[in-house]
């Protein structure tokens, strides 16, 4: 187990610029997932963590210790790509082994050690199947027993779902969740999926462009997402922006294309008179939009339903505000028509700066309105 | 425009059999999903529908033509794959241009098809871009021009976004489904991904062992699946299918789950006074968000043990284990319990399921 901090980690491949300059720390026995697109530079660094790339500049500390220097196998650290590649000529139980086996272990404690995570990852029952004859679940476990037989320092994994159909995924997020916590094993994710950070994560670090865009609790890059793109990235379907200008004389916020006009409390007329800008971004999530029938503008916006996607458990429905499109959340029975015409009011909005991307404010959806 | 027939195929390969007398109909100007695991026979459907493969028994229809033995090239088919075959060395013009090119088409009204295109696809800035120089999103997007631009009967679709990331998959769903709607294309799209088919589709086809289990709208096939596969299959996360028996006592009928875990009284209604079939191999089924939370017991609650939370953001889901067994709960995002914490659980009474030994429906 170990605490694990990056400092001013950069990383270049010929003219590209992988990893920038990014620092952070994962705590004693925390799951941190790394999130990000393509190419935002998250197995890069993963893989400097590891001891697989050489870092051009920064450091990498285990316990407060730099590790730098170290191989893989001194770091002491699992690396998990793919839980799928299993030797298929071994059993279950040889599987496991496997890693025991190269570190030459006396046979009564590779039998104890690889006992104790048959159990506690359930596949006691089939120790002596061979990985053929496994369902993908039974498959995932024993890859998964095979990276924590060595009771590694961190646990490192390379999106290590990406090869699962979707249902399949769903099932091991729980489990890997409710196992990284039993084992206590510091853990770091990396993964372009935001759901699978969301859902397993102490801690999410969003990376973009080979920078940390925003480092928090899963709570926290949710509700106070630091710039549009931490915004947008997180959540499904990601934050709504609605661009508007805010004309300080008259106080007030009018969305582009003069799609509404919103006159704005004292409290936001403050804070929009302190900047030196007049665009501004209005940000909200799907589900803090509160769709009723056509009103004549109290406190709401008007727009024009475009798509309706239905998923089930909910409905996703693209509207139309002035020229930009924005999607709400509904229950499953509320299915207007493509044309309808409505009125959305808004339950917490995030204020965000155009130019710089950065989040500026945050304001209950009512009290962006003048009383 | 075209309406598609799928006539009792089956197709073997070797000692696999892909499909099993399959029949469906893909409707004219409509969003028809073929949704199964990996293995279920989507991609295997979809080549015979093109004339890729050709069926052991069955027939295809198109527009109430037998074409079962009609090429490929003779019936006007466009194909999309997940694994994007796009020429890279030619620009986005001529990958589009390409079909267009081999029919010997003249230059400018090539010109004009393939802006029409591309202004349609939101990739008019790209064509004079190759292939490297694209996204992943806007690659697919030319893969979509390119077939586009034959003016086709029908678009055949086989996982085409899955190899790109969650978030463009995400927004390319609303795309794809605006295009079709739009144009009125008819769409046969295959995918395992059960968020997509219900998010776009008209017609949902759920296939699985090669065999369709289920044909129905989107809200069809979730509120009233077919049986215990497609409950499972459909929904994020699936639904909750616990084995149980119906029993009688004093009060009536009742689900009974397990000694350990609970016992349910069925409405009246639903109570056959001849029991059901299978009685003894019965499965219960309930949605997540079926369920609600409570603070304290009620009647009606269950107690359970937290045994995970996934925050998810707008909302949390949360497993419970109740006297062994795990129940997956969809919660307000505020509800953040601890592990370990008791809880008090009640479903819906009019949204529970009850499927027969066979895993079919019975409510």
């Amino acid at each position: 187990m170990a605490a694990v901090q990056v400092k001013k980690l950069r990383k270049t491949f010929g003219k590209v610029e992988a990893v920038k300059d990014i620092s952070f720390e994962v705590d004693d026995g925390e799951f941190a997932v790394m999130l990000g697109p393509s190419g935002c530079g998250k197995t890069t660094t993963l893989r400097c963590i590891a001891g697989l790339e050489r870092p051009d500049r920064g450091d990498i500390l285990f316990d407060g210790e730099r590790v730098n220097d170290l191989t893989p196998a001194q770091r002491n650290i699992a690396f998990v790509f793919q839980f799928y590649a299993l030797y298929p000529h071994l059993t279950v139980r040889d599987n496991v082994a496997f890693p025991l086996r190269a570190e030459g272990l006396s046979k009564e404690e590779i039998k104890r050690r690889v006992d104790e995570v048959l159990e506690l990852l359930e596949i006691e029952d089939v120790a002596a199947e061979k990985p053929r004859s496994l369902t993908a679940d039974q498959r995932q476990r024993t890859a998964l027993g095979r990276a924590i037989v060595r009771r590694p320092r961190v646990f490192l994994l390379d999106e290590p779902l990406s090869n699962l159909d979707a249902k399949l995924r769903e099932r091991m997020r729980g489990e890997l969740k409710r196992l990284q916590r039993d084992l206590g094993i510091t853990t770091i994710y990396v993964t372009h999926d935001q759901i699978e950070a969301m859902s397993m994560a102490d801690k999410i670090i969003v990376m973009n462009e080979g920078l940390i865009q925003q480092i928090g609790t899963p709570r926290e890059v949710y509700h106070s997402p630091a710039n549009l793109f931490v915004a947008n990235f997180i959540g499904s379907p990601g934050m709504n922006f609605i661009r508007c200008r805010y004309v300080r004389e008259e106080g007030k916020l009018i969305g582009d294309g003069k799609a509404f006009t919103i006159p704005v409390s004292r409290e936001i007329r403050e804070y929009l008179n302190g900047l030196s800008y007049t665009g501004v971004i209005l940000g909200i999530r799907p589900e803090n939009i509160e769709l009723c029938p056509k009103t004549e503008g109290d406190r709401s916006l008007e727009v024009v339903v475009d798509l309706l996607e239905p998923m089930g458990s909910s409905n996703i429905i693209n509207l139309m505000v002035g020229d930009q499109m924005i999607k709400a959340i509904s229950t499953p029975d509320f299915k207007p028509e493509k044309g309808e015409r409505l009125s959305i009011s808004l339950r917490e909005v995030c204020l965000f700066d155009p130019q710089t991307g950065q989040a500026f404010a945050s304001v209950e959806g009512e009290k962006l309105w003048q009383r | 425009m075209a309406e598609v027939r799928l006539e009792r195929i089956s197709k073997r390969f070797g000692r696999v059999q892909a499909v099993k007398e399959l029949s469906i109909k893909v409707e004219s100007g409509k969003f028809t999903v073929l949704l199964g695991p990996t293995g279920a026979g989507k991609t295997t459907t979809l080549r015979i529908t093109a004339g890729l493969e050709r069926p052991d028994e069955g027939a295809v229809n198109l527009n109430g033509r037998r074409i079962t033995d009609l090429p490929p090239r003779e019936r006007d088919m466009a194909i999309v794959f997940q694994n994007l075959a796009l020429y890279p060395r030619y620009t986005v013009f001529d990958n589009i241009a390409s079909p267009l090119k081999v029919k010997g088409m003249n230059r400018d009204e090539i010109e004009r098809r393939v802006k029409r295109v591309a202004d349609i696809l939101h990739i008019s800035h790209l064509l004079d871009r190759k292939p490297a120089q694209l996204s992943g999103g806007e690659k697919q997007r030319v893969a979509l021009g390119r077939a586009m631009i034959r003016e086709p009967n029908l678009f055949l679709l086989d996982e085409p976004i899955s190899a790109l990331d969650a978030k463009l998959r995400e927004e390319m769903r609303t795309e794809l489904k605006r295009l079709q709607s739009d144009f009125g294309a008819t769409f046969f799209y295959a995918t395992p991904d059960q968020a997509e088919a219900m998010s776009m589709a008209d017609t949902i086809a759920v296939i699985n062992e090669g065999r369709i289990i289920q044909i129905g709208t989107p809200e069809q096939i979730y509120n009233r699946p077919a049986n215990t596969f497609v409950a499972d299959f459909v929904g994020s996360p699936g639904m909750n299918l616990l084995p149980c028996e119906v029993k009688s006592g004093d009060s009536g009928a009742y689900l009974d789950v397990g000694p350990s875990a609970f016992i349910l009284p069925l409405p009246p209604e639903r109570a056959k006074s001849n029991g059901y079939p299978g009685n003894g191999e019965l499965t219960f089924g309930v949605r997540p968000e079926d369920i609600l939370i409570d603070a304290v017991p009620g009647e009606e609650s269950i107690r359970g043990r937290v045994y995970v939370v996934e925050t998810l953001g707008g909302y949390n889901i949360v497993e419970v284990d109740v006297g062994g067994k795990l129940i997956t709960v969809k919660a307000e995002s505020s509800f953040e319990p601890l592990i370990g914490q008791e809880i008090w659980i009640r479903f819906r009474s009019e949204k529970i399921h009850l499927f027969d030994g066979n895993g079919g429906i019975i409510f």
